[in-house]
């Protein structure tokens, strides 16, 4: 290591324990012809807990991607302490005092968290002298309040442990300036706040500056000293804290809408007495790690109407999806389809008619290695007329798939192409031409658009319109509002499993409908 | 001769269990490395009898065994480097890459080794532990293998290294988060290809025992699957060396059963009793298999765990 390298070193490590400012101006970020980050400035002043708050999609992960390192702003600049700098990779915002703690663990699972800490520093020894290290840890977490069973396995810790374990790492490496990308959503509320409590303390005393992604208002509210609010890339509005209040933050983050007046052209006429074809009450479901992501839900779709699901991601969206389409099993609560008790079993899917449009169609719809004929046959290859006895007969399989590929102006090499290969409009257009070829009761979509071109979402959202108009009951879930806007008759807001607000597109209010995206239920309309 | 009757039984199966279990002991050691790592070498059979024909000839050639020792490790060495290798290349398989290296290596021994069936070549010497008995059963027990020495000095050493090492915590964090490994800069291919090499060496060594010391002839049926049996004693020792020689002993124990029986007059079922480590295999995979949970203590990054 030469001398100005060293001089550099050593002047960091004397500022580590000293809280740095970012300062972030005109930050651009394209990617491809989509801009994700458009022009934005913000300042963290040092030791301050800043929240930045925004929909899906508003630029918040970007943004602070490209203060990490992970990605190469196309325009803009970063000051750390009036300095500016210039943050290629992960190395260098480490160099600089700056981590975050990402949503997804990364942590070693077999690891210990001791040796998970020892191993994050930059400088290991070649022999790990274990009583001294374990001294250093021993002293390290006096200065805690979070406790962490330091000799588990990281893959033994439940979510909440592993979170705190992912903050530990940071604070034990001496961030200066720590970024948290909604450190909350797998802490129950007393954990919670008892991290965000320890970093709002950490920050009083200037020793880090805070900067948290986060959806939820309480949060901010609670601990936060400033906020940036993000809108579709754009700066929606900044502030101190103190001088905001949760409806003010609500209308910058949500902005103003038109909702539009009709959707979809002539729509049947729904008694709003008809008997639901779906009825959901009080189904809970689990998620992977134990936490009970849907909880006490309740809704009903009545045929002939699309009932908006609306909810920041995260919020039990998926688990419900994945337990009325078969993927997941509910732990307790009755899900009626056309008044009939309904398993999501194959048997049933099929006698009553249901048909899904799950997240994701290339993993949770299909399979993508077989050729396009064959995913098109996946809900009707065992019955006549594509199947003989244990027969499937290529041919009616084949006509069946151009017929579909036709109607759904599904572009591929030919049927035969493993779907795999697919664009997504088009791996999406070949499960809709499946699922919406024959009558359907009942359409589950999650996110139908995602990641789509603007002519392939106006196709879709077409095609959901007919359904609904020929009699579908139709329960869209999606985390763009604008979509549940332009296309559902009713709105039903999911709060951290279960709903919290609902009401007709007619009444539909804005400012209640963000509010209670964010958790404050209003019981209005 | 002193006949000492039933306890011939024990001392014979412990015997066996010092005889046999050094080349189990050895294949399984550097199989650890090497799936500690976050990889699986199948290809050890063959790396095995490549180390065996290696190391008899050149033991043949110099009169030494020791050098013949050092040829075995030379070419399991080369044979794991060229796996580790292979595998680095993108979209390739490990678990097939290994099935090539095994029947590669197995061909390549019968093809070089053709010329060294017949001769004799000078052993590996033992070290007599045995010398205060009388009794010439004790005494024969009591031949203690260096190999053995050896492989049980380093289980400790790696159980120690594995633990209290940066090498050592780098190799496991390889093999259970490569992109951990990756996000701190640690060269995850690199550390893979070297502890399949180090894999190797090991069974390398492991084939010099079989052709210089026991059975102690090079024959193309000596290694008879013991390679194979050595990665499923890694699975059965969870991945931790100091359980591999526990289980290393109780493999070569249970290969002793049926001969010791023979022994004391017991001939009956003598190919049951021969199948005794294959059956015990069995056995306590599905002693200690469950339909809920994942192997514990496995490599996450191992492509059978995925």
């Amino acid at each position: 290591m030469d001398d100005a390298l060293m001089r550099v070193a050593t002047a960091q490590r004397s500022k580590a324990g000293q809280a740095a400012e970012i300062r972030v101006t005109g930050m651009t970020k394209h990617f491809g012809g989509f801009t994700a980050l458009d022009d934005v400035s913000m300042t963290a002043a040092a030791g301050s807990f800043h929240a930045l708050l925004g929909e899906n999609g508003a630029g918040k992960s970007t943004l602070v991607k490209c203060l990490v390192g992970f990605y190469k702003p196309d325009a803009g600049q970063i000051e750390v302490d009036s300095r500016e700098q210039r943050i290629a990779s992960p190395h260098d915002s480490s160099a600089l005092g700056i981590g975050m703690v990402y949503q997804h663990f990364t942590l070693v699972p077999s690891m210990t968290i001791a040796e998970n800490l020892v191993m994050a520093r930059s400088d290991v020894p070649r022999i790990i002298n274990w009583r001294r290290e374990r001294e250093r840890l021993a002293e390290f977490m006096r200065a805690m309040p979070l406790k962490v069973p330091l000799d588990q396995p990281a893959a033994r810790l439940a979510a909440g442990d592993k979170q705190k374990a992912e903050i530990l790492k940071q604070l034990f490496l001496e961030r200066r300036f720590l970024i948290l990308d909604e450190p909350t959503s797998v802490l129950t509320p007393g954990e919670a706040d008892q991290v965000l409590g320890l970093l709002k303390e950490m920050a009083g005393r200037k020793q880090v500056t805070v900067l948290m992604i986060t959806h939820k208002f309480r949060e901010v509210n609670a601990f936060c000293d400033e906020v940036t609010v993000l809108r579709r890339g754009r700066l929606a509005g900044a502030g101190r804290v103190a001088e905001l209040d949760a409806a003010r933050m609500a209308e910058m983050m949500v902005g103003e809408r038109v909702i539009p007046a009709a959707s979809g052209g002539a729509r049947p006429a729904t008694s709003p007495t008809a008997a639901p074809m779906l009825e959901i009450s009080d189904l809970r479901v689990e998620n992977e790690s134990g936490v009970m992501a849907v909880n006490r839900l309740s809704v009903a779709v009545r045929p002939g109407e699309i009932v908006g699901l609306a909810g920041v991601a995260g919020n039990g969206q998926r688990e419900l999806v994945e337990a009325l389409l078969g993927q997941r099993r509910p732990v307790s609560g009755g899900i009626r389809v056309a008044s009939r008790p309904y398993t999501a079993k194959r048997a049933d899917i099929g006698l009553l008619r249901v048909s899904g449009l799950p997240e994701e169609p290339l993993r949770n719809a299909c399979v993508a290695a077989m050729s396009v004929a064959e995913n098109m046959a996946l809900r009707n290859f065992d019955r006549a007329p594509l199947a003989r006895s244990a027969l499937v007969s290529r041919g009616p399989m084949l006509e069946q798939a151009r017929s579909r590929i036709a109607a759904f102006n599904v572009k591929s090499r030919g049927a035969h192409a493993p779907i795999g290969t697919l664009s997504g409009g088009n791996v999406q257009r070949a499960v809709l031409a499946r699922e919406l070829s024959d009558p359907v009761l009942l359409l589950i979509a999650a996110d139908p658009v995602f990641g789509l071109d603007f002519a392939a979402v106006a196709e879709i959202h077409d095609r959901i319109l007919a359904a609904r108009n020929a009699g579908t009951a139709v329960l869209l879930v999606s985390s763009d509002l604008d979509e549940l806007l332009g296309l559902a008759d009713r709105i039903a807001v999911i709060f951290e499993g279960r709903i919290v607000h609902e009401t007709a597109i007619g009444s539909a209010d804005i400012g209640v409908i963000g509010r209670a995206l964010a958790g404050h239920a209003a019981q209005a309309a | 001769m002193t006949d000492i009757g039933w306890w011939g039984v024990p001392l014979a199966v412990l015997g066996g269990a010092i005889r046999v279990s050094t080349p189990f002991l050895l294949v399984s050691l550097g199989e650890c490395i090497t799936e500690k790592s976050g990889r699986i070498n199948l290809g050890l059979e063959g790396i095995l009898v490549m180390g065996a024909m290696s190391g008899y000839a050149v033991s043949y050639l110099s009169g030494n065994p020791w050098l013949g020792v050092l040829a075995a490790a030379c070419a399991g060495l080369a044979l794991g480097l060229l796996h580790g290798t292979l595998c680095n290349l993108p979209r390739v398989n490990d678990i097939a890459v290994g099935i090539g290296i095994m029947l590669f290596g197995t061909g390549l021994a019968f093809y070089f080794g053709k010329p060294y069936v017949q001769p004799q070549a000078p052993m590996l010497p033992s070290i007599p532990l045995g010398a205060w008995s009388d009794s010439p059963q004790i005494q024969a027990v009591l031949q203690i293998p260096p190999l053995l020495v050896i492989g049980v000095v380093l289980a400790f050493a790696l159980d120690w290294a594995f633990r209290n090492t940066r090498w050592g915590l780098v190799v496991r964090m390889v093999g259970d988060s490569a992109d951990a490994a990756r996000a701190m800069g640690y060269p995850v291919n690199v550390v893979r290809t070297l502890c399949t090499g180090a894999g190797g060496l090991l069974a390398g060594i492991g084939g010099a025992f079989l052709s210089l010391y026991y059975p102690g002839s090079w024959s193309e049926g000596l290694s008879s699957g013991q390679g194979l049996m050595a990665v499923a004693l890694v699975i059965f020792a969870r991945w931790q060396p100091v359980h591999c020689v526990y289980a290393a002993l109780l493999f070569g124990g249970a290969g002793a059963v049926g001969p010791a029986l023979q022994s004391v007059g017991i001939t009956s079922g003598y190919y049951l009793f021969s199948a005794a480590p294959y059956v015990l295999t069995l056995g306590i995979m599905i002693a200690a298999s469950s339909p809920r949970r994942t192997l514990a203590g496995a490599p996450g990054e191992l492509s059978i765990v995925r």
